[in-house]
This record gives C-alpha cells, structure tokens and sequence, in this order.
C-alpha cells in the first residue's frame, strides 16, 4: 500500500520581461508529476540536466514553492506542512545531497550535524541523543573517533555516509536521495551504493533516487520514471524500462548510455544512430503542438508511457 | 540593451523622490534655521519674524517640500543666505570647477592605476608585485590632507612647479590658450593628489581580477592554441579581468566628486567640496539642501552609469 | 607501427612545502597515428598532470618534470615556453573538460576558433574565416555563419563542445590531447560527441589521448587503454583486452564496481581501504598491496615493474597472478 502520494506537482517559475517586467511567461520546470510511494521501495526519477528531477525531489520535501498539485502522506494532505517545523512530514522525510561537503556547516562538529534532526524531532535526553548518534555511526560504519572532527577531515565518501547517516537519524520512511554519488569516484560510489541498499533492506526505507545516471538507477531501484521538459515520459518496473521501452524519448536515452563491452561497440552505434535518426523523424508523434510530452497511459498495471492516444495522430 | 538603459533610468524616479524627501526632512531637524546667523544684537525679532514669515518657515511641512522641489525642477534652490546669491549660480561656477578636478583625477587614477595593477597581478608574488603593494598600502594608509601638505609644500613651495591655491591665473584673459592652460595647471596638483590617493582600490581589484583570470580555463584553452603570454593577457586576462573595473567607473567618478571637499580645502580650490563645508560653518540651508540633493543625485548617477558600461562591455548582459 | 609520442619513465613532481612529491612516477607510455589511447583512473592518480605536461601547460613554478617526452626526435621535457607556443593548437591540440568555462566569454565564437591559427598558419583574414566556417561545418554545427559570430554563452553544452573540437583541429594537428571531454555533458550528447570524435579521428588519421574516468567512455572509443592507480600504469592493454581479460586487481576491481546496465543487481565491488594521499604515497613495493591486504606479501614484487602477459598486454606486479577477490577467498 503506497504510503504517500505526489498529485499533479507542477513548479513554474514566471519569466519577467518586456518593459515593466512584468510576468510575460513561465519556465514549467515541474508540469503535472505524479508519484506514489510503497514502503521499502526504490524510485528512480531519471532525465537529462534542466528536465526537472531535482526540483520535483525538492518541491516534494519542501524546498521549493509549488505551484499546484498535492502532496499525501499516511492520506492526509500535506501540501501546506511541508515547511513547517516539527510536523512529520518534515521527520519522515529526508534529503540527501549531492554535494555532501556544502550541504554540512563546515563549524558544526560531526556531533552536532547528527544531533541537530534528533534534536528538532526527537525530545531525547543528552545521554540518549548521544547513544542515537552512536548508533548512527555505527549503521555508516564509523566509530565514534569522528564525533568531535569537522566535515573538512573526511574524505568524499565518507561525507556522504555522514549525509545518509544524518538523514536516517529520526527513522524516516522516505530518503529523497538527489544525485547521491555523481561526485564520487567509481569505487566510492560503489561503497555507498552498496551501503545505501543495505540500510533500505534493514530498516525498510524507501527511496527516491535522482540521477542522470541510467546505470546507478537501474542497479539501485524497483521503479523508474523519465522525466523530460517537467513532465514524466515514461514510468514503469525496471524491466519495462529497459526492456521494453515504449517512448522514444526512453529508447534515445537508454541507447546513449555507454556499456563497457568494447566488443559490440559497432552495432551499438548503429543502434544509436538508428535510435537517433528515429527521433529526428518521429518524435513530432510524441509530443503535442507545444513540445510537451502527452499525458500518460497505461500500458501494463505497472507501464506507463505519455503516448498520444490512438486516432489523435 | 536599450530596453536595460531605459527600464534603469526609470527605476531612478522613484529612489530620486526618496532621495529628496529624506533631504528634505533632515535639513527640517536641523537645529536652528538660516536667520540664527544673522542675529546681531541690534536685529529687530520683529523683523526676523517677518522674514521667517515671508520663507514659508510657519507653511506645513509638504507644502514647503512642494515649493521646494517645484522651484528645484526649474533650478531654483533658493538663495544663499551668506552670499546673497542665487543657489543655482554659485553651485554651477563651483559644480564646473570640480567637475573638471574630477574628470583629470579619474584619468590620472586610471593611467596609474591600470598598469599597476596588471603587473602586480601578472608578477604575483614577485619584487615587482611586492613593490606595488607596498606602494598602495602607502597611499592608502595616508590621510588626504597629509599627502595633500606634503606635495603641496614640495612641489608648490619648494619646487614651485604648481601654483598653490585657486582655479586660474589672474592674468589670464578668458578664451586664449593660456587661460585654458593656467586652469590646467592649476588642477594638475590637486588632481594629482586625488589620484595617488584613489588607485588603491582599483590596483587591488584589479591586481585579485588578473591572478583569478589566470587560473580560468579559457587562459589554459588560449595557452593551448599556442598564443604567446603577452597575447594571452592582452587578448583575455585583461579583458576580461577589466570588466569589473569598467563597471567601478561610474562610481569613482561620483566617489571623487563627493570626495573632493579635503582636497578643496587645502588646495584653496573654489569647488563644491569647499562650498559645502563653508555652508555648513554658516548654517547656509538652502546650499547644503541643494548640495546634499545633488551628491545624491550623482550616486545614482554613478550607479546608472556603471550598468550602461557593463551593459555595453559584457555579451552576456548585452546579448539575452 | 607509426609511432607519434613516446613518454619515456616520465617523473611529474609536484612542490609541497619544498618537498617534491611525485604524482606521475616512472609512466613510459606511446601514441601511435590514428588510434585512441586512453588513459583512465580515479581522481588523483595523475592523469590530467600527465595530459597537461606534455605540452607544458602544467605550473611550471612548483612542478618538475623529469625523464622523457619524445616528439619528433626532440625531447619536449627541455622545451620553453617558445617551443611549445610552436607545437601547442599546432601539431597538438587539446580539448578540455568543461566547455562553458574553456571558452572565453567576452569573445565571439569565431575570433576564437581563428585565434590558434594567426600563430600558426600562413592564412590571411578571409582564408582564416572560411576556414572557421569550414571547420564549424565538420564538427556538425548548424548555421555556421551564424554561430561564428555569437557569444560563448548562447551556445548549448553540446555545441560548446564542438566548438573546443573545433579549436583544437583549426591546424589539422597530428595530435588531440581531450581531457575528460564529455564528463560535462548529458549521456546523449555524450554519445553525440564521441561519434564525432572517432569520425573525426578516423578521417585525420589523428592519434588522439583521451584522458577519462568513464570505463564506459573508454570502451566505446578507445583502442588501447592504460590504466593508472597512484601516478603509475598498473594495466595496459588494447581495448577488447582489458575489459575481456583484465589481470590487475585494480582494473579488476573497478570493473565490478560499475552499476552497470547490464548486469544484474547485487553487491557491487568494493575496494578495500582508501587512495593514499600524494605525500602518504608508499614508494617502494606494490602501491595496490594495501588496498588488497588478504594477498600475501610474497606474492608482489619488491620492485614491480610492467610485465608483457601477452603481445601488447602490460601489467604491473606479480600480484594479479595470486589475486582473488576476497568474498572468493573467503568462500574456498
């Protein structure tokens, strides 16, 4: 059962112009997203830069305005907590930055970073915080040396385990994870790609997962939507994704991603630009008169693509 | 970027009604009004009565403004009550004088400081770059009306190579070579002086844009294609590490015409600086009014006229 | 083989607090004409010093460059300034990562693609500018005429990128040094960029040093490739090579750690430990033995040196011989 609902997010961003600056336009960065979320599930929310996906992630957890749309968590609507302090909401849900180094104050202790949700969300006495903190570190897999070092003292990865581990602190029950390890080298990021699902399993997280990485998406979730100019083109399991991709948009983007067998490279390219000639001549069939992908349609119970209804073409 | 320059000038109605009503309202708080220094024991209070009487002192305060500044739009700020001349004539003579004093000391400050800036960008770190810095911390350190003595007394008494007070030779005759160039001469002094005082900040500035410019991948792109140092920098470190600097114009413009009223004092030079600290001495309200209006007026102006030359020197703010 | 550049035990150092620290140490490398060598490895295993100072674009204030860098008989380790302004955007060029902050922004497009060839070729104002537009042509930018005269910043990513290209083959140079050419871009105009690049590649006949993290990017270009881990070539192998039968650990290990498309989902590979710092380098021994502590001493060399496992296919250490990942050896 899905836990929380997104309906119809949109976040638009008026353009000034003209003489007197007044509004003449919009930038439509988020368009009409919906998204539900199951417990203990991971959500990929994929797409090129400028599509949108960090701003959904940020409109959902209340950093950015939103427009119109709602927000449901445990079916009450939440669209006008999502900024206040101390509401559950605000508790359940975290984010996870991808510049862990500038989302920690470089003065704050690692002590008081980990404390700081447990102390907004929790009322604990100073000997439980501290034994929270203790355990939190021992989920990341730091001992408790660290306590009184600064964020400058660690190394990449382990500033992002310090990020999970400073979101996971009040046991939330959705970890919007933006870009996690688009910073890191490979076998860092594998460090904390493994060490993210570990915890997903153990305490039964769910996961957005913003990335323009298709390879990370796929490896860490259970679900993946496309995003392209604001709007969702394609959603569905990981399977329908990738295997059976029914947008165009999808299938140009899944055949640029580079694989590491040098053998096939040939017939890759071929497909590429056969993918890529493809859309140059098709993709008027998917989008409207606006350049704006159609609204979804059920392809499977799980597949969802914004295809143009039959006999609109 | 018409559209820019227009919509600028615009903006600045409204901070210019501000600008005079907050004027307005502090020349009210002043202690005293402008008849305080005529009292003599032998003056009538009747007839400063009347006279208070007669300036609209006892009108509501927004029918005064409006006088005011209805008279203000025709250039008509009233008389000075201590040299019994109409306001806007004896600013203008003074406004000229300063305006030129300014104008030669922005050349001069920029002749100085550009040079020496880029160098010291270019040679950080070495003697030459040490050498400058010590040079503008100097300058920096010194107060105005020291260096003001100090070249006074050196190249005006000593040396004799500047007149010491005033704007032209007595002389001269309006309109020959020579009258243009006593005047020169006369402000090369204090200009000088304003100069050597004003480059710090732009040799500091400029010397922080050129070692950042450095560093910036388009210097390593332009290093790649083969172009000789001195190109690079002549082509895109100065460039680009000047735009801020063409910016700042606008503003040491207006920085030297507020600044000037040391400088006035001790060079005997009959500038706006000069009048508005005697004015003060004499409690002349309606020049200080209207210089204070105009100081504020050359703010803006400096700030409007800074984002036109970035507007015209930056593509990016040119071109959306 | 035709042979363009030869990096003989090149030794880049760089001053930290007036002791030298070596990030590249004892790196023998060569580029053949019209192939891709790349060079890939995490951040801070030198790479990029390696790129930027064999044109000398490196800081020569607090960098010592010793050894050999062989280019047309002449050793470029000895070069001036002069010298390599005659090579640099000439005979080689180069692209860099990011496209927006490579490209001057107060000039327009056109005066910089023209720039490089004012020092170099023979050409007067119009052959210049046509070559410009012929140039902006082969690197696929629509509307030449146009783009020629725009600012950096009106361009897209993509574009920008093609125009860095642009730069860089003005003067029909025999060799382009990219370093991380796509790592700004999205994955389509990624894609779009690396076609570009070996089409170009295979009509100039240009041997071309990619420098890149992305073992993706390598195995969609690349013909040999040379793998560094901390300022040293443990693996070099011609492409098919390295990913169908790596033997370094490292270049093992690093292959399991991509999530890739591919591949089911489990465990990624973990290397054990972290990159020593530049000055907590060891410099005697095997560098990886920290990183793979359940393999026996006995097993790397005291001095590793690059051993030839197979005709073209190098490999630093004995180690790789023993070597098992150690949820295999725990399971045996």
């Amino acid at each position: 059962m899905s836990f929380m609902q997104i309906q119809d997010l949109c976040v638009h961003y008026p353009i000034r112009g003209g003489f007197f600056n007044t509004v003449i336009d919009h930038i439509y960065a988020v368009d009409g997203i919906s998204l539900s979320f199951d417990r203990g599930k991971a959500y990929g929310l994929v797409g090129e830069s400028g599509c949108g996906k960090s701003t959904t992630g940020k409109a959902i957890i209340g950093l950015e305005k939103i427009t119109s749309g709602k927000v449901f968590y445990e079916g009450q609507d939440v669209t006008n907590q999502r900024r206040k302090r101390n509401s559950a909401y605000n508790r359940d849900i975290q984010m996870i930055f991808q510049d862990s180094h500038s989302s920690m104050n470089p003065r704050k202790r690692v002590l008081d970073i980990l404390a700081e949700p447990i102390r907004n969300f929790m009322s604990l006495s100073p000997q439980e915080e501290r034994k929270r903190v203790n355990e939190l570190l021992e989920i990341v897999g730091m001992n408790e040396d660290v306590l009184l070092k600064y964020p400058h003292e660690f190394s990449g990865g382990q500033k992002q385990r310090l990020g999970i581990a400073r979101a996971v602190a009040c046991n939330p029950k959705l970890i919007i994870a933006d870009e996690p390890v688009s910073a890191l080298d490979l076998s860092v990021q594998a460090q904390v790609l493994n060490f993210m699902k570990d915890i997903q399993e153990e305490y039964g997280l769910s996961y957005l997962f913003i990335s323009h990485d298709l390879g990370v998406v796929k490896h860490m979730c259970d679900y993946i939507s496309v995003m392209y100019k604001g709007r969702i083109v394609e959603s569905g399991t990981r399977q329908d994704i990738y295997e059976n991709p029914q947008h165009i948009y999808t299938s140009r983007l899944l055949s640029a991603i580079p694989s590491i067998d040098p053998e096939t490279r040939m017939e890759r390219k071929k497909i590429r630009q056969q993918v890529e000639l493809n859309y140059l001549k098709k993709q008027h069939k998917y989008y409207d008169e606006h350049g704006k992908a159609y609204p979804l349609v059920d392809l499977s119970p799980t597949h969802k693509a914004a295809l143009a209804i039959a006999g609109r073409e | 970027m018409w559209k820019i320059i227009v919509r600028r000038v615009l903006v600045m109605i409204p901070q210019l009604f501000v600008l005079s009503l907050i004027v307005f309202i502090m020349a009210k708080q002043m202690p005293g009004d402008p008849f305080t220094g005529l009292i003599t024991p032998e003056t009538d209070p009747n007839r400063i009565e009347e006279l208070r009487q007669l300036s609209g002192f006892y009108d509501p305060w927004y029918v005064q403004y409006y006088n005011w500044m209805t008279n203000a739009f025709q250039g008509d700020f009233g008389q000075s009550y201590t040299y019994k001349v109409a306001v806007s004539n004896l600013i203008g003579e003074r406004a000229f004088n300063t305006f030129w004093l300014a104008f030669v000391s922005t050349i001069l400050v920029y002749v100085i400081a550009i040079p020496l800036g880029v160098l010291a960008g270019r040679y950080q770190e070495r003697i030459m770059d040490k050498t400058i810095v010590l040079y503008s911390f100097i300058s920096y350190a010194i107060p105005t009306f020291v260096l003001g003595l100090i070249f006074l007394f050196v190249f005006g008494y000593q040396l004799q190579w500047f007149p010491t007070s005033g704007t032209v030779s007595i002389h001269a005759e309006r309109g020959t070579f020579e009258y243009v160039w006593s005047k020169f001469h006369h402000l090369l002094l204090p200009a000088i002086t304003y100069a050597v005082l004003g480059t710090t900040g732009i040799i500091q500035y400029l010397r922080t844009e050129i070692i950042d410019a450095k560093m910036q991948d388009y210097v390593k792109t332009a290093r790649s294609k083969g172009i000789p140092m001195n190109k690079v920098y002549s082509r895109h470190i100065f460039r680009n590490s000047l735009l801020p600097i063409a910016a700042f114009l606008g503003f040491t413009i207006t920085g030297l015409l507020g600044g000037s009223i040391f400088i006035e004092t001790i060079f005997g030079f009959p500038g706006m600086g000069q009048l508005f600290v005697s004015s003060i001495g004499s409690r002349d309200y309606s020049v200080i009014t209207a210089l204070v209006l105009l100081y504020g007026f050359l703010a803006l102006l400096g700030g409007l006229l800074s984002d036109i030359i970035m507007s015209i020197v930056d593509p990016r703010i040119r071109i959306d | 083989m035709n042979k363009l550049l030869s990096v003989k035990q090149l030794r880049i150092s760089f001053r930290i607090r007036d002791t030298f620290y070596a990030a590249v140490d004892n790196v023998s490398l060569s580029l053949h004409k019209n192939e891709i060598l790349a060079i890939v490895g995490e951040s801070g295993c030198g790479k990029s010093t390696l790129a930027t100072s064999i044109v000398g674009l490196h800081h020569t204030n607090h960098t010592k460059v010793e050894g050999e860098i062989l280019y047309r008989q002449q050793n470029l380790v000895q070069f001036s300034e002069n010298q390599f302004n005659k090579l640099r955007g000439n005979t080689i060029g180069f692209i860099f990562q990011d496209p927006l902050s490579a490209l001057n922004p107060l000039m327009r497009i056109g005066e910089q693609i023209a720039e490089g060839m004012i020092y170099h070729a023979r050409l007067n104002k119009t052959e210049r500018a046509d070559r410009v537009l012929q140039l902006l042509e082969q690197v696929g930018i629509p509307d030449p005429p146009r783009v020629v005269r725009q600012f950096p910043h009106q361009l897209s990513g993509g574009m920008r990128q093609r125009v860095m290209i642009a730069i860089a083959l003005a003067n029909k140079p025999e060799i382009i040094i990219a370093d991380e050419p796509t790592t700004a871009l999205d994955v389509t105009i990624q894609a779009q960029i690396l076609d570009l690049l070996k089409e170009l590649q295979a009509e100039t006949q240009t041997g071309i040093i990619l420098i890149t993290h992305d073992l993706g990017v390598v195995a969609e270009v690349a013909d040999r490739v040379a793998v560094m881990y901390a300022g040293q070539v443990v693996e070099e192998a011609p492409v098919e090579i390295l990913f169908g039968s790596p033997k370094h650990p490292y270049t093992r290990s690093l292959l399991k750690s991509i999530p890739q498309a591919n591949e089911k989902q489990g465990k990624l590979e973990v290397i054990h430990g972290i990159v020593p710092s530049l000055m907590k380098l060891p410099r005697e021994g095997c560098r990886f033995a920290p990183r793979i502590p359940w393999i026996d001493d006995s097993a790397h060399e005291k001095e590793p040196v690059l051993h030839e496992v197979e005709p073209g296919h190098f490999v630093r250490c004995t180690c790789w011989r023993h070597f098992d990942f150690q949820e295999e050896v725990q399971l045996t």
